[in-house]
């Protein structure tokens, strides 16, 4: 599924709703948790599972090709926790 | 910086302060949102989100296991196992490029 079927799939069950309502509504929750982790916050959705930023030092990294030493800045990545009633649905049985 | 953690109710603030439906119906609709999302993934299905990344279902076989606490091997059952890539401009925005705002350009109001 990808966004514009989500929005789709929502829309058909509001049908007070426009699709480009819709639409904004999911953009505002996808930037409200981007915004959150840009700021180094933890997005956490029971359920679900929970958002967060994880730090990685700078390191010397080597190129692979050539072998010559290459210095990698610090960065923070995006990492997701998958949230306790999530992986019980994932192997719920018959499922 | 102390980190905060952003819920729910957070989510819906942010929907009723850009969308304009009551906080009841920003409410329903955070939950709707996420009760799509999940559906989709326990059917196995990936979801793909444009900007922000894509949720992917994966299959564990059974492997050997160990009890930390007592080192005894005990068999972990095959199970399936939900992974998050965060897409490109998730990453960037992470680390402090000014990434744009999601929108969805190009349709007609």
């Amino acid at each position: 599924m990808i966004k514009s079927e989500l929005v789709a799939h929502i829309a058909a069950q509001n049908p007070h709703l426009y699709q480009r309502d819709v639409e904004n509504i999911v953009n505002a929750i996808l930037n409200e948790i981007t915004a959150a982790l840009a700021r180094g916050d933890r997005v956490e959705l029971r359920g679900f599972g929970a958002f967060s930023v994880k730090h990685r030092p700078a390191r010397t990294g080597r190129n692979p090709r050539t072998g010559a030493h290459v210095s990698v800045e610090k960065k923070s990545v995006p990492f997701f926790k998958t949230g306790k009633e999530m992986r019980e649905r994932l192997n719920r049985e018959g499922a | 910086m102390a980190a905060k953690t952003v819920t729910r109710a957070d989510l819906c603030e942010a929907v009723y302060q850009k969308v304009g439906l009551s906080r009841t119906e920003s409410a329903s609709l955070v939950e709707l949102v996420l009760k799509e999302i999940t559906d989709c993934l326990e059917r196995g299905e990936t979801v793909k989100l444009s900007s922000f990344g894509s949720f992917v279902v994966r299959k564990k076989g059974q492997r050997i296991g160990r009890n930390p606490k007592t080192g005894k091997e005990v068999p972990i059952s095959p199970r399936r196992v939900m992974v998050f890539k965060p897409s490109a401009i998730l990453k960037q925005r992470i680390n402090g490029a000014d990434g744009k705002l999601i929108t969805d350009d190009g349709l007609d109001d």
